[in-house]
Formats: C-alpha cells, structure tokens, sequence
C-alpha cells in the first residue's frame, strides 16, 4: 500500500512540474508584449524598454520560469497589475463561489440521478427503465449553455421565480445566495446527473444478480430495504470515483455556466484575464487549478485503491 | 400427524427462454411434503433440482414460466400475491443456499443480516432482536456469539458462515427449510457437522426440510423419502430406507456406485457415470437416461417412461425395466 | 475533453450490462438528420433563399412568414439562411479539429501502446499534463491572445482531443499486440511499420471512427459553448453557437431566435452520439473477445 502511494506521487511530481512548465510557456510565448499591455497609451519604445528591464522580461526565459517557480514555491504567485491584488488573494476571494456552485450542483446531480438509477435498476429492461436510459442519453447531448438559457427562459424570464444573473455572499444575506444559486447549479446538475444515473444503475444491476440478493428476497425484506442497504453499498464504488472525478473537473470548469449568470467565481476570473490581459493572474490562477485537479485526481486515485482491497480483503 | 401434506408440489413445469430454444428446466414434477418430515431430493448439476427448490420460494428468473400448482400450508404459492409472499418467506419459508461466501451480504455485519430478519417478521425491537441473534448464533454452535455480530462474513471460515446462513434461516421458526446442498461448498471434515446441526434442529423444531444435493450418501441416514431427479423429472421416489434397500432405477445404481467407499481398496477406480446429462434444450424421444444407461434396450429410446408404482404403493419409479438392487447386502 | 475521459474511464468500470445494441430506427433516423445536415450545409449556396446577411432593418424579429420560413433575427436577417450557413461553420469545425485529434493521437497511442517502455510513459505523462488542464479555458486563452479564427480555433480544439484518441488507440493496440496473428507476423519478419500499419490499424481503426463521431458531438459542444460567448468563431461568421448567444438578448420578446438554432444544435449533437454510441456498442465485443 505505502509502495502505491510512493510510486503514484513518484509519478505525481514530473507531472505537476510539466503544468507549471506549460503554464508559464503559454502565458509567456503568447504574442502581445505585456509591458505594452500594461503601459498602453503610454507605450513610448523607451518607456516599454524600462518596463520590461524592471520586470525582468527581457532576461533569457528559463530564466524567468525559474525565477516564477522559486517564487511559487514559496506561495508568491505574483500580483496583478491591474487590481493590486495578489494571485492567492484574488482566488481565495472566488473560490468559495466556485466551491459553493459546485458542491451544489454535485448534491442535486445526486438527488437527481441517485433514486432514478435505483428505480431503472430495480426494474431493469421494462419501460421506465429505457425511457430514462433514452432520456440521459439525450440529456447528454444537451451542453450546459443550452440547460443555461432554456431554464433562464423558464424561470426568469416567463415565470419571473429567479433572476438570471447575480450574487450574494451567503454571510450576507443566506436565503438571496441560495436564490442565485439555484439556476446556476440546476444547469450544471442537469449536465451531471446522466453520468452519474448510468454508472449506478450498471453496478446496481450487476449487484442484483448477486446471491446475497436472492438470499434477502428469500427472508421476505422489503423491496425497498433490499435495494437501500444492500444493494446500494457494494455498488456504490465506481459512483464515488466518478463524484470524485466530476467535483475534480467542475473546479475549473464551471466558466460558462459563471459567465451566463454572473458569478464571481475561479471561472470567471480566468476568464476576465483572458480578456484583459492581466497574464500574472492568468498564470497563477491556471496553475491553482490544473494543479487542484491534479491533486484530486490523485486522491481519487488512491481512494479506489483503498476502498477495493478492504472488500477484498477476507475472500479466501 | 396425518392429514394435508405442508407442501404438495403439483405438475410442476418451469420453462426458459433460451436463444437456441425453449428450455424445460423442470419438467412435470409431483411431490409432497408432510409436516416434520425430510425430503432428499438428488440429483447431478443441471437436473433441475435447484431450479426445483426456487419454484418453491416463488424467486423464478423473469422470463421463467411456470405451470402446476405449489400448494404451502394450503395456499398455492404461484397464484399469491407478491405481499403476502413476501410475508411468507423468512417466516414460515427458509433457505439455506450453497455457497455462504456468496449468499451472504459482505458489506453488512452478520448481526445486521440476522437483527433485520427478526424484525421484519417476529417485529421485535432491537434490544430484544439483538439479544436473539445472539443465541442464534449460539444454539447453531458458533462460540463468542456477541463478538460475530458486529463482524463481517469474509472474517469467518466457511463452516461459521454457514452456521450463519443456517442461524438466519431458523431465526423465524420456519415451518419448512430448503437446504440447497449446503455443504457442497464446505471443507469435507465440516460438512457432517452441519449435516449433523440440520438434522438435529429439524428434529428440534419438528420442522420439515428439504435436503438438495448431488451425494446420495448424505440423504441416508437423513431423510424420511428420497426423490432421484434426472433432466428435469422425478425418476425414482421412495421412503429412504426402502430406495437403499431396494433400488430401481439404473440411474440410482449409478448414483451409488460414483460414491468412493472408505473400505475399497486403494486405487479402486471410481466407476463413474459414463456420458454427460442431456441437453435440457432437445429433449429425447424416449427416456433421457437411456443413451448413458447400460441397461437400455430399444423401447427405451422411444417411449418415455411415467413414474408409476409397483409392488409398494410408496416407491415409485420411471423405467421400462427396473433393477431390483438390494444396497447393502454386499457392503 | 474531459468528458470524453470520463466516458472512457466509465466504460471500463461498469462494462458488465451492456446488452448489444442493434441498429435500430433511431439509429437510421440519426443518419438521415446527419445526412440532411451535411447536405443542406455542401449546398447552402444552391438553395432558393434570401442571403443570411442581408439586413432589412424594417423587418427586424420578424416572426414566421412566407417569405421568412423562420422569421429574421434581430438585425432583419433571414434565420432560415442563417440556420444553414451556421451548419456549416460547426459542422467544419465539428469535423476537422477531431481529425486532428484523430491522425495525431491514433497514431500516438498506436505507437505507445506498441512499442510501450519509456516513450509510452512520456507519451502518456504528457496527455496528462494536457488533461490536467480546463480545456476550455486553454482554448479561451490561446485564441484570445493567437486572435479568433476559425483555423485558431479548430486547430486548439483538435490539440485538446489529442490525449482522448491517444487513450482509445493505446487501449486498442494493447489488446491487439498480444493476439496471435501480430505474433505471426513478427514470426514471418515483418518489419514494425508493416505490422503497425497492415496488422494493427485496420483493427485499431474501428474504435477510433466510433469514438471520432463522439467527438464531433463533444467538439460542435466545444465550439457552440465558446461562440455562444462570443470567443469562438470570429463575428461577423456565426455558427449556430453564436446565433444562440445572440438569440439570449431577445429572450423576452422572440424566442424562437435563440431556441431554432439551439433545436438544430441539439439535434446535431444528439444525432452523432447516437451513431458514436452505437458504433462503439458494436466494436466493444469485438475487442473483449479474445
């Protein structure tokens, strides 16, 4: 188990190192000189000169990126030069939107795909069970600005139940946070729960077949506590992982659904130094978050390789 | 103790669907069971007698039909509804399955598998349905019982486990248990132990029980009657005594003579069944027994024997020319 | 791209009931809207109808009319002709940036999984590295600063596919490699490439074309989701995801201008995951099988 864990982190380290090496590549080769940028009207060739030399952009690049990793190390991710702040400030400001988006929209993905895979499985084959197959696979296709703007329309703009775009920290006043949350998370748990029903409802129906369900059926439980407490455990692996993975990648993938309504979170911070220009924030906040992915990958990782073996553990 | 059998299995036919053709798994099958009273039913793998014992507890495949009728305790349990099934089995239905690495949940402790049995049928709260496993697990010989509830089946050899199985199918008082060869799977040192403990809570309990298993030399001694299945059929059925003293059907003869004897000498060879059990999707013309039977003479392959009675109304047999074998007398 | 890694990583864990999946109506009915796609899309400038640019601005959010089959768009445009020309941009980018990902990363994976050692590990920690990233915000931030086109844009869509198709092919040729008839080849003396090229591809070349359609499906998502931001194809060109991000300004008062294309959309994407689906649902025995 130690030797695992070794050699996955042994594996892990190259690979992060790769990532700070590629971010820095991207933002840096990218055209468009940054001390331009920065002075823009004031961009006289003498003016960009001193800019770059007190920037130390126009030393060698392997230079630069080993003067960007040792600060990095450090926690120095740079400041930007737009706002003031610094990288960890500027992510830990959004973070908590972003987390907040995506714990919810996970939950309710659950809440959705959850009881219809124990309901498909439990009657596996008959009419509702390929009518919701049909349907999460047609849900599939359906991407998340679509979800986007046709529960916008419902709701916002027909209904007049929930704004379509906005934010309040949740200390500030909890039921408004809630109430622009909902849309956007619904439109991400739309996009989730498909995955999630037909992951389940596989290992539930493989589960079924097993003895151990015949022997409960054959004590006369009820259906409900059969398909609950022992059907649901042993086929509940593969769900985690992929919870795991799902949360993993919605960390820095929620840009759109952010961008459409509006929250102030990692997503839309990439973004918004996208569009100006503000590459230090780009650079430190895309590290942050292909680094997190990469970390909760590994953890996932490790996680299947825990929870197998123990149920393994006593077959003779 | 005379009157309505507990169990009266009537005509019974299961039939499956099968890519290359309808498949009889069971194919016309009349039994009865009296209360208190033990029934071995033998049989090679693929005669039906497991499918047989499913058709009991009504938990057929979906695409299984079935025919006949299944009376329990005077009601037919193939025309119940799903509820009062339900009710029925773990209550007055129990079954013991082969294998109790795989019968048993490995992600519940063995206390959660016992504690909800009880609650579910005898309703007790769970202090008292606590309390009960325990002696459970203590009356079917597993030592430290307080200790195994809160453990998990793979941290039990394979005899506990069974102890277990066999503690869960007794734990409602049942009025008749299925023990679907429950030690095949079993060290053979332990099996005579839990051959011996299911005998002797049958006995105990006045319970009737099947016995299902492939090795004739467990039902003697054990069991009140004997029914020999082949391809889906009954083909010899008499009281246990009578069938080892006098058996009829070549099949039977067969069936004793693959048991190694203790007193043989050594590197006898063990006289088995030459052949393989017929194909359950082309059923033969005459008696499926005949292309693998040493006795068979031509009506064999075109007439299908009935199970009829001669002599004594109680042996039964279904063959053109019986052999009158006495077992025993050369032991 | 991460989806598409998802889909892998699924199948591989819950393969066990999976019934064979015959070609059934709504397979033909995917391949009919697929082919009608494609052929209104090659002959957009044949059709009888008014140019998708022309503005009338006296008839701007039309509704539907005889002359406009779909009403017109917010600056008097005709949606129908829009509707067919914006086919064709996703449909091109929808096409060639998974070729890319097709020919680079089959032929990768073809290769890491033959030769396995050092290069395939190289091989593989890199896709992981590129996998490591949100694949949107890399595509966002290459064509914001490289400039919005669509060659930019098919070319970094098809670099994000790259890992994927790498994954199906090394998977592919792993189980292949091992068979009996790439045995017999080495035996006879066949050189690397001839095996790789006779022996290997054609198998490796199923799976591939299958997951090639799931990714057309996922690509024309890509596109869609960035145009619909206005980051991908470069205005004045729309494609169906720009005229869907356009149609959310009129949501109050014309709908259909947002819902026609995003219709169209759906059904597109719809359509190639289920023929991807499919395929895949048939070339999976085929590999199992040993």
């Amino acid at each position: 188990m130690f030797g695992f864990v070794a050699r996955r982190l042994l594996y892990l380290l190259p690979v992060l190192l790769a990532v700070t090496l590629l971010t820095f590549l991207i933002a840096s080769l990218l055209p468009g000189d940054l001390a331009y940028v920065i002075l823009g009207d004031q961009a006289t060739p003498e003016n960009v000169a001193a800019l770059r030399h007190d920037m130390g952009l126009d030393q060698p690049i392997w230079w630069r990126y080993l003067g960007w990793l040792g600060h990095v190390l450090q926690g120095d991710f740079g400041r930007s030069f737009r706002t003031g702040q610094t990288v960890l400030q500027a992510v830990a400001e959004r973070l908590p939107v972003s987390i907040e988006l995506m714990l919810l929209a996970e939950i309710t993905g659950l809440v959705i795909g959850v009881p219809l895979a124990i309901a498909c499985a439990a009657n596996s084959g008959g009419a509702f069970d390929r009518f919701m197959t049909g349907t999460a696979f047609g849900m599939l296709s359906v991407p998340t600005f679509l979800s986007a703007i046709l529960l916008i329309y419902l709701f916002a703009v027909e209904l007049h139940l929930l704004p379509a775009t906005g934010y309040v920290p949740f200390a500030e006043d909890p039921v408004g946070n809630l109430r622009f949350l909902v849309l956007p998370a619904l439109t991400l748990a739309l996009a989730e729960w498909p995955g999630i029903m037909r992951v389940l409802r596989s290992d539930m129906i493989a589960t079924l077949q097993e003895d151990y369900i015949a022997l409960a059926k054959a004590k006369g439980l009820k259906a409900s506590r059969i398909l609950f407490v022992h059907a649901l455990k042993p086929s509940s692996l593969t769900l985690v992982t992929v919870t795991g993975i799902n949360i993993g990648r919605l960390i820095g993938g929620a840009l759109i659904v952010e961008t459409i309504f509006a929250l102030p979170g990692i997503g839309r911070l990439l973004v918004g130094a996208i569009y100006t220009r503000d590459l230090i924030i780009l650079q430190g906040a895309v590290l942050l978050v292909a680094a997190g992915f990469v970390m909760v990958n590994f953890i996932v990782d490790l996680l299947y390789a825990v929870l197998d073996p123990r149920i393994r553990h006593g077959h003779a | 103790m005379n009157g309505a059998p507990l169990l009266s299995v009537e005509a019974v036919a299961v039939e499956l669907p099968t890519p290359r053709g309808p498949l009889r798994a069971v194919d016309g099958v009349d039994l009865t069971l009296g209360t208190g009273r033990t029934l071995g039913i033998v049989g090679e793998s693929g005669c039906g007698k497991t499918m047989l014992s499913r058709v009991i507890l009504q938990l057929l495949p979906k695409k299984a039909r079935l025919s006949g009728r299944v009376m329990f305790d005077g009601q037919d349990l193939a025309r119940l509804d799903r509820e009062r099934l339900r009710k029925l089995r773990g209550r007055s239905l129990a079954v013991v399955f082969q294998d109790p690495m795989t019968s048993l949940n490995p992600v519940l402790t063995i206390g959660t598998q016992l504690i909800e049995t009880l609650q579910e049928h005898l309703e007790l709260d769970a202090v008292h349905a606590r309390t009960r496993s325990a002696e459970l697990l203590a009356a079917v010989g597993i030592p430290a019982p307080e200790q195994r509830l809160a453990q998990y089946p793979h941290q039990l050899s394979g005899g506990m486990r069974q102890r277990v199985a066999i503690a869960i199918a007794l734990s409602c008082e049942p009025k008749l248990l299925i023990a679907d060869e429950p030690t095949t799977a079993l060290d053979v040192t332990i099996q005579a132990q839990i051959l011996d403990l299911l005998a002797r809570e049958q006995r105990r309990r006045h319970m009737a029980m099947i016995l299902i298993t492939h090795d004739l030399g467990v039902v003697a001694g054990r069991t009140d009657e004997v029914a020999v299945m082949y391809a889906g059929r009954v083909v010899e059925r008499a009281p246990t005594p009578s069938l080892f003293r006098a058996m009829q059907m070549p099949y039977t003869e067969a069936l004793l003579a693959a048991i190694p004897k203790l007193d043989a000498a050594p590197h006898t060879p063990l006289p088995a069944i030459s052949g393989r059990p017929p194909d359950p999707t082309r059923p033969l013309k005459g008696c499926s027994f005949s292309p693998r039977c040493r006795y068979a003479v031509a009506r064999c392959h075109q007439e299908k024997p009935a199970l009829t009675a001669s002599r004594s109304t109680d042996h039964h047999y279904a063959c053109f020319h019986p052999i009158q074998l006495a077992v025993g007398v050369d032991a | 791209m991460a989806t598409l890694e998802l889909t892998i990583r699924e199948d591989v864990a819950a393969a066990t009931a999976r019934q064979p999946r015959r070609l059934g109506v709504l397979f033909w009915i995917a391949i009919g809207w697929m082919g009608l796609v494609f052929a209104v899309a090659i002959l957009a400038d044949l059709l009888p109808m008014p140019s998708p640019t022309d503005m009338d601005m006296l008839e701007r959010r039309a509704p539907v009319s005889v002359e406009h089959w779909l009403g017109t768009d917010g600056l008097g445009r005709d949606e129908l002709a829009r509707l067919i020309y914006g086919a064709r941009i996703s449909l091109v980018v929808g096409l060639c940036a998974p070729m890319i990902g097709l020919v680079i990363g089959g032929a990768l994976g073809m290769v890491a999984g033959y030769f396995r050692g050092r290069f395939e590990t190289l091989v593989v920690g890199s896709m992981d590295v590129l996998l490591a990233f949100p694949p949107l915000i890399l595509a966002l931030a290459v064509t914001a600063f490289v400039g919005q086109s669509i060659l930019n844009l098919t070319c970094i869509l098809g670099v994000l596919g790259i890992p994927a198709f790498m994954r199906v092919a090394r998977a592919a040729t792993l189980t292949l490699a091992r068979r009996e008839f790439v045995i017999a080849a080495q035996a006879l003396g066949a050189t690397h490439a001839r095996i790789l090229l006779r022996e290997l591809l054609p198998n490796v070349l199923l799976p591939l074309v299958a997951f090639f359609l799931l990714g057309v499906a996922i690509t024309i998502v890509a596109e869609g989701a960035l145009s619909f931001l206005g980051l991908g194809v470069p205005p004045p060109i729309s494609s169906w995801g720009s005229m869907i991000g356009e149609g959310r300004e009129s949501l109050d008062v014309a709908p259909r201008l947002a819902f026609f294309p995003a219709f169209a959309f759906f059904l597109t994407v719809l359509a190639f995951n289920l023929v991807g689906d499919t395929l895949k649902a048939l070339t999976d025995p085929r590999q199992g099988a040993l």
